[in-house]
């Protein structure tokens, strides 16, 4: 592929040709703030946070949509640019309730980071705000348009990643959201309830109910707060507190695309389930079994103790107990009718490693080739 | 799977992509939505793919082999086979033998017996054959039939003939329904082979393995699942140990599997839920979920992909290679590896496809790259695309095969053809998500579609009660009068156990893969 060279705050940068200003920064770890850009959407260059001064260029630049090309030379900071950006996230503080401690967003919000690094606590721009009631009809998705910055990155992302195009926005003027049509609930649209929205809103205007409503945890307020008060964002705070290993990633136990999970836990319970951006098939999305269908880990029914059914019903019992029987009865069994009067069945979920030991345990064990799963089924 | 948004053209059959396999279905809408790939999506019922489908083939269940064969014979008649692929890579004659039998494939005939009309399936052919590259992709609506394997080599046979193997945005892409049914057979977690597909019946695959494990092992091929529950019926198997797996609610003709469970001498389940098979076991073993320990998945395409814990498992339950080692002990073998990392290590060391793959290497993948086997050792970058410059076996062997029929044909009193399969809420037998309550709170619990047709003449009303029976049994499920089935046609999803789509479900097997034919039972209908 062709490549090209550029010049960003002085660093000269190669990229391949076709390549926008704000992919070449980002890969060279230069910071352009945005807040209507996702990786895996195409770019919209609505929020304008991100615009550079470009030499010759006649007006400043979008680098989310801007193309690069030979030769440029780039700047992403300076003065009049920062003044830009800090009056943009001024006027959309006016609107946007900024009272942080409390919102399940607080610590991860683009919006209150950018807030913070501007140093923005209210907006010299007062006028009218709004004050919508929260929309919590369906059991995933909660929608709250008071903190909704207009980014557009849910319609897009329901549009141009999920094909489905729940939401769109209506009304106009100050009165616009992204809304369902005629607002009907989420369930009674084409929704699909796959939580791309969630994953994607940069505020709290789009959460996770399951996590945020029914399943709140008080530590994770805490949290909250805390990366309020202290102006931290998630991650720095769970490392300065030595928690980092709260997320762990995994691989998703449902089907077999694959799909990478971030999997954080608070107290040995699941506290919200997350996709990384960009990475594995998933790219960062999911669909409802992934990001919601994991209650089942902590559910109530789950066998804790080794049960034996003894007259008909089952009692718990000790492991070395059922354990001996189950060695006994199979042992019994085997040099009674021969190994080959055993079956053993594995699982298609469990891993790699558990179900090549079980197959090794039918045949090196019992002496059978007895030994399948349920991949036919 | 990265590669699919790339095709310029798909055919997906006998898969409902978007609600089975969500993610591989986003892929195939961003390449309709915004690279110009053309969708052909063949399936009896109206799925959500076919909003975004260019052509949707509406076809009778169980008449893939004619469709496909149609659509063959078709590039036949109209010169649109990839004549160089087919001489340089492939048996030529066999080339010859399929173009034989093809002859007989006319759209016209085609279209009696699957019902879709003769210009759709000339335009589905004359549109894959043209692009430039043309991906199938195919899940178990294909294999879930008794002439699942037919199915399958027909599609190789079309894939082949339009040269679509072994470049990116191409080939013949089996959805596995499970996250490691993959792996799984990678391992060896199959009755005829060892791990790498390596046969059991091999004496020197055999000592390889008698040398690593210090046994002798079995030397005649064992049974499959469905088998093991004939012999169980049958009295043959007397015992059993089920890890993991719920055939009550997942095999065909429930009631079939319930007698031959109960049938056995002892039965030992280990699973994180009180299943409804683990409810008729004598002993039932507490196991840790995927979120509680250490390991590595497969996906459909062949990556492997660590699964790392995350929480403790709850009170006593233990992770299922601790159970396994322990009760291997206790009669009497020493499992020498137990740990995950240093089982993977044993993996590598007996299978060559996994030789390069070990957690130590995946752990330290940067993130977004990938590990796809064959990785033979720790230098090889891993193998996305198979088959890129000769097939695995040499030359490409077209194996064609002639339209056979369902086991069971809709008679005067079984009328309706009945197909089974899943919904995007929920998951195989429901253990998982039918504890979620969000996800119970928007699907409840399972629905007969049927056409509004179909309902006015068996007097069966959305939202109301109805009785389906088939040969094997009946169940009483609400109704959801819909168009999306087409008249003649009702489909169940096999997820409920108050309503189980599988007491209905014919267990008759495709003789060689012993996939029973889920997709196609004759049925009837009736209000409750």
């Amino acid at each position: 592929m062709e490549q090209i060279k550029v010049e960003i705050d002085g660093l000269a940068c190669e990229a391949p040709k076709g390549s926008t200003i704000l992919d070449i920064a980002r890969a060279n770890g230069i910071d352009i703030p945005t807040l209507c850009y996702d990786p895996r959407l195409s770019p919209y260059g609505a929020c304008r946070l991100c615009l550079v001064e470009v030499e010759g260029a006649r007006a400043l630049l979008p680098a989310c949509c801007a193309k690069a090309d030979d030769g440029m030379v780039i700047q992403t900071t300076n003065e009049k640019l920062e003044r830009i950006r800090k009056t943009l996230v001024e006027l959309l503080v006016s609107d946007h309730p900024m009272e942080c401690q409390g919102c399940s967003k607080s610590g991860r919000c683009e919006l209150q980071r950018l807030a913070d690094k501007y140093g923005i606590t209210e907006s010299s721009f007062t006028g009218e705000v709004h004050e919508y009631d929260l929309h919590r009809e369906n059991p995933f998705v909660m929608r709250d348009y008071n903190k909704c910055i207009m980014c557009g990155r849910c319609i897009r992302i329901c549009r141009e990643v999920q094909g489905v195009g729940v939401y769109d926005f209506v009304n106009r003027g100050f009165k616009a959201v992204p809304g369902t049509p005629y607002d009907r609930p989420m369930q009674e649209t084409p929704c699909e309830f796959c939580g791309q929205c969630i994953s994607t809103c940069p505020t709290g205007a789009i959460k996770a109910r399951p996590y945020e409503d029914f399943g709140r945890v008080a530590a994770l307020d805490m949290l909250r707060n805390a990366c309020a008060y202290f102006k931290m964002p998630e991650e720095d705070m769970m490392k300065a507190l030595g928690l980092e290993s709260w997320v762990t990633r995994t691989t998703c136990a449902y089907c077999g695309c694959g799909c990478q999970l971030d999997i954080h836990v608070i107290d040995n319970k699941i506290v919200e389930i997350t996709s990384p951006v960009m990475v594995g098939s998933g790219q960062g999305n999911l669909c409802v079994k992934g990001r919601f269908g994991y209650d089942f880990v902590s559910s109530s029914e789950r066998l804790t103790r080794p049960l034996i059914k003894k007259k008909g019903k089952f009692e718990e019992a000790e492991w070395d107990e059922a354990l001996s029987l189950v060695a006994k009865k199979l042992g019994d069994t085997k040099k009674k009718s021969g190994p080959d009067s055993i079956g053993v069945l594995s699982s298609a979920r469990a891993t790699n490693e558990d179900n090549y030991l079980i197959q090794k345990f039918a045949r090196a064990v019992i002496g059978t080739n007895n030994v399948d799963h349920c991949a036919r089924l | 799977m990265d590669d699919i948004e790339t095709a310029k053209a798909i055919l997906v059959i006998g898969s409902n992509t978007t609600e089975c396999h969500p993610i591989i279905g986003l892929r195939i809408k961003k390449a309709v939505m915004q690279n110009d790939c053309k969708l052909i999506v063949a399936e009896p019922k109206h799925i959500r793919l076919c909003y975004y489908a260019d052509k949707w083939l509406q076809l009778k269940p169980g008449t893939d082999v004619a469709l496909i064969n149609g659509m063959m014979n078709v590039m036949v008649e109209e010169g649109l086979a990839d004549d160089p692929f087919i001489n340089d890579r492939c048996e030529c004659d066999r080339y010859d033998e399929l173009k034989a039998m093809l002859k007989d494939y006319t759209p016209e005939k085609v279209s009696e017996i699957t019902g879709v009309p003769a210009d759709d399936i000339r335009e589905a052919a004359r549109t894959f054959a043209n692009a430039d590259n043309a991906a199938i992709i195919y899940a178990m609506g294909i294999t879930q039939h008794t002439t699942g394997t037919d199915n399958v080599m027909t599609l190789a046979n079309l894939a082949m003939m339009t040269g679509n193997i072994g470049k990116p945005g191409t080939g013949v892409n089996p959805l596995r329904g499970q996250n490691n049914v993959q792996g799984a057979c990678d391992v060896g977690a199959l009755p005829n082979v060892l791990t790498g597909y390596k046969p059991v019946t091999d004496p020197e695959t055999r000592e390889k393995f008698e040398k690593a494990w210090g046994v002798k092992l079995p030397e005649e091929p064992g049974l499959t699942a469905t088998e093991m529950m004939s012999a169980a019926a049958e009295g043959k198997i007397k015992a059993m140990y089920i890890v993991g797996e719920n055939p009550m609610l997942s095999d065909a003709n429930l009631h079939h599997a319930e007698k031959a469970l109960k049938n056995l001498d002892f039965l030992v389940v280990e699973d994180i839920f009180l299943t409804e098979t683990a409810q008729l076991a004598d002993v039932v073993l507490p196991a840790a979920s995927f979120a509680e320990k250490e390991g590595t998945f497969s996906a459909t395409d062949r990556r492997v992909q660590r699964v790392r814990k995350a929480l403790d498992a709850p009170g006593e339950a233990r992770p299922d290679n601790e159970i396994v080692a322990d009760l291997a002990k206790r009669m009497g073998y020493e499992m020498a590896n137990v740990e995950p990392a240093a089982v993977m290590d044993e993996i590598a060391s007996l299978t060559p496809q996994y030789g390069g793959i070990s957690h130590a290497r995946l752990d330290a993948l940067p993130d977004g790259e990938r590990l796809h086997w064959p990785c033979p050792d720790a230098d090889h970058p891993g193998t996305p695309i198979l088959h890129t410059e000769v097939f695995t076996r040499g030359k490409g062997w077209f194996a064609p095969a002639e339209w056979q029929a369902p086991a069971e044909q809709p008679d005067k009193e079984y009328p309706l053809t009945l197909t089974t399969g899943r919904v995007l809420w929920q998951y195989h037998t429901g253990t998982m998500t039918r504890k979620s309550d969000g996800i119970n709170e928007i699907d409840p619990h399972g629905h007969v579609w049927i056409s509004p047709d179909d309902a006015e003449k068996y007097g069966v009303e959305n939202g109301k009660k109805a009785v389906v029976t088939t040969r094997r049994g009946d169940i009483d499920i609400e109704a959801m009068v819909t168009e999306r089935v087409p008249n003649g046609v009702i489909f169940i999803p096999f997820h409920y156990v108050e309503s189980a789509a599988n007491i209905l479900t014919n267990d008759v097997v495709d003789p060689v893969s012993k996939v029973p034919e889920f997709k196609v039972s004759a049925a009837k209908v009736k209000a409750k």
